[in-house]
């Protein structure tokens, strides 16, 4: 904050809380309460009326207060969604990172470049619910109507059902649409670094012998790595979060954090165990967003 | 000369690779979207019998089995045999399937069997002659390759098996839950217009609000002095992490005791409170960097906050405004968990709508892919047509609850 008020703007001093006031009203009322309501609520029991402790038996484990995380981390349904979380971030974030370099490489040196980039990006601007319809009509077992398994059918591979493959290939697939969406993010935003790299740099090491491989490795890339890790922990936020492509294409065991929590709240009205994914979530974001953040800052401070 | 034009020409060749490297990978991203476009124009009988990559493929059906089998006879016009004219259309409608016209085979012509049982042609030659048969006589009409039926049907949530909205009004007339006239049924709940409707009701106010809440906050935060604006600043770019499930369960419940779950009103602020961290952020880096000069010489002139903020800050800021109003609107639009927790089937979106017809499939792919197209073509608009702003809003970093 460079700014300090020069005299002939001083104000009265409700004068700024007259501006702040519906904006933070609003953040209060719906950020900043629910989400310490929400740790709250994650220590209660399902109905929320008495302590989460309350709902233990003798005889079983129980992590007293804590139940609710017990349940988040232990039951089968559980590991499953943690499982498949751990499988979206591992695929999905270098997939998209790598892709997105890939195409920022690739059109920057062709004159289309403007239409191609649109091409890829487009994806981004529709839902994720019509990105899935998109591709389980692109799965669709029936081979006149997917076009996956009429593209296999040429090489002589028979036809498929896809998305009753069996975990964790079907939720391989789901990434796939996912990788779809959100490689046009990435790779605008590499693009964008990309352009930023001098082009003297890069000329220079041309005439120096320095073969296209040479030049991408040893020159584009040292500069590319900020950009890149920062585009790299936006996308494990945005992967932690991934919500719409499960819920709707609706794989056997695909859950992640993010559906079963809205499973648990909306058909089972399990509020304590929905809460404490929340917590779980955010307590996985945390960490990555702080490292975001700085490295956002240093890369915008190096400009 | 020789030697340029050779050097220019081996450049091309070596930028092949690339060149079919991009174009394929393109093809591959815009295929399926491609398809679902495609086959949104379709009749429901071709999308269930060929896939849509077939639509290029000539639809006449083909001669051939007729040439092998009845020209010798019938002649190639059809109507070499007088009493049997295969080119008139009510002896063809007399031929309902294939077997009826195989039956044919075993009765005498001219004192021998029609076809001798060695000779006569197998299933598909006999499915191909009888296409062939029909449409050349005129016993069926050739069905049209595209048609808008698909989006006339979802437009009013018409989903039965088989037969369009306006074959079934023709022959049907209306039904109590359908009253055959467009625009009153395309307003019913089920109807995919209702829901175009309702996403709009849900996205505009929630783009305006926030931006309009954000802009008031951002002058305070950068042209307003107050105990405590870098803590709560730094607090609010801080709440950008909260991911929005986690407040879902306190303001559901919050809801449920004022009454708002279902309501228009509830939607729109809860987008507001999650947009504003985001928005107040890009606002406040924006109007901070405009120059000082302009502002200050207007309040030497006399303006007083609430004008200069009127009339100078907020049109110096539309950039970022258009900016935020894109990002916002299209974040809106394509929302889906907001939509299915607080308005459900009570006042259901586009994109509630068709979670729920994937699950039933609402009546097959060929309204189902309308449908999707009509939901998708809204915020492609909005991304080509301003698309400059879009990228300028995903560069100015951070990301979004």
């Amino acid at each position: 904050m460079k700014t300090t008020t020069p005299a002939v703007m001083r104000q009265k001093w409700w004068t700024a809380w007259m501006y702040l006031a519906p904006a933070l009203a609003l953040l209060i009322i719906f950020v900043l309460f629910p989400t310490l309501r929400t740790v709250y609520l994650s220590l209660r029991s399902s109905d929320t009326t008495q302590w989460a402790s309350e709902q233990c038996r003798a005889g079983e484990t129980c992590w007293g207060l804590l139940e609710n995380y017990r349940q988040a981390l232990t039951t089968d349904q559980a590991t499953t969604a943690l499982q498949n979380t751990a499988l979206w971030l591992v695929v999905m974030v270098p997939g998209t990172v790598i892709l997105g370099l890939l195409f920022a490489v690739l059109t920057d040196r062709v004159r289309y470049e403007s239409l191609a980039k649109s091409i890829i990006f487009a994806p981004m601007a529709i839902s994720f619910v019509g990105a899935s319809i998109i591709w389980r009509f692109v799965y669709n077992p029936d081979p006149d109507i997917g076009s996956l398994n009429a593209l296999l059918g040429v090489i002589g591979i028979g036809p498929q059902t896809w998305l009753a493959t069996d975990p964790p290939f079907n939720s391989m697939l789901l990434i796939v649409v996912g990788m779809w969406v959100w490689t046009g993010f990435t790779m605008t935003i590499i693009s964008a670094a990309l352009k930023g790299i001098p082009t003297e740099i890069i000329e220079a090491s041309r005439v120096d012998g320095a073969n296209e491989w040479q030049v991408f490795t040893h020159v584009m890339l040292p500069q590319l790595v900020p950009t890149l890790a920062v585009v790299g922990t936006t996308m494990t936020i945005n992967t932690l979060k991934i919500f719409d492509i499960v819920w709707v294409m609706k794989g056997i065991k695909t859950d992640v954090l993010a559906t079963r929590m809205i499973s648990e709240l909306y058909l089972f009205r399990n509020n304590g165990l929905s809460a404490a994914l929340a917590v779980i979530l955010i307590i996985l974001i945390i960490p990555v967003m702080y490292y975001n953040i700085r490295q956002f800052n240093i890369q915008e401070a190096a400009r | 000369m020789n030697r340029v034009l050779r050097e220019r020409l081996i450049s091309i060749i070596n930028r092949i690779p690339l060149h079919v490297a991009v174009i394929g990978l393109c093809l591959i991203w815009i295929l399926p979207t491609l398809g679902l476009l495609i086959t949104s124009f379709r009749p429901q009988q071709a999308v269930n019998e060929t896939g849509w990559w077939e639509v290029v493929k000539s639809q006449e059906p083909t001669s051939t089995a007729y040439q092998t089998y009845c020209t010798d006879c019938h002649g190639a016009n059809l109507s070499a045999v007088p009493s049997i004219d295969l080119g008139a259309s009510d002896v063809v409608s007399g031929f309902t399937n294939t077997r009826r016209l195989a039956v044919t085979f075993n009765r005498e012509y001219n004192g021998a069997v029609h076809i001798p049982e060695d000779q006569r042609p197998d299933d598909e030659s006999l499915r191909e002659i009888l296409d062939y048969l029909r449409i050349e006589s005129g016993a069926i009409k050739m069905p049209p390759r595209f048609t808008v039926n698909n989006y006339k049907d979802v437009m009013v949530g018409y989903d039965a098996r088989g037969g369009t909205y306006d074959q079934a009004c023709e022959e049907e007339g209306p039904t109590p839950t359908r009253s055959c006239d467009f625009w009153e049924d395309a307003t019913r709940s089920d109807a995919i217009f209702k829901g175009v409707l309702n996403s709009f009701a849900v996205s505009i106010p929630s783009t305006i609000l926030p931006i309009l809440l954000a802009g008031f906050a951002a002058y305070a935060f950068a042209w307003l002095d107050f105990r405590g604006r870098k803590v709560m600043f730094a607090l609010l770019v801080g709440l950008q992490i909260v991911p929005l499930q986690m407040t879902l369960v306190p303001v559901f419940r919050l809801y449920a005791d004022l009454g708002l779950n279902g309501s228009f009103l509830g939607v729109w602020l809860f987008h507001t409170g999650f947009g504003l961290p985001y928005a107040i952020y890009l606002m406040r880096n924006f109007i901070a960097g405009l120059p000082r000069e302009i502002v200050e010489s207007a309040y030497l002139d006399g303006a007083g906050h609430w004008r200069v903020f009127r009339v100078i800050i907020m049109p110096l800021a539309l950039p970022a405004i258009a900016a935020l109003s894109i990002f916002q609107f299209m974040w809106v639009w394509n929302d889906l968990l907001v939509a299915l927790i607080f308005l459900g089937n009570k006042a259901p979106v586009l994109t509630y709508q068709l979670s729920q017809l994937m699950d039933s499939l609402g009546g097959g792919w060929h309204r189902m892919t309308a449908a999707a197209f009509i939901s998708m073509a809204i915020p492609l608009a909005v991304f080509l047509l301003f698309q400059r702003y879009f990228v300028r809003g995903l560069l100015s970093g951070s990301v979004k609850g």
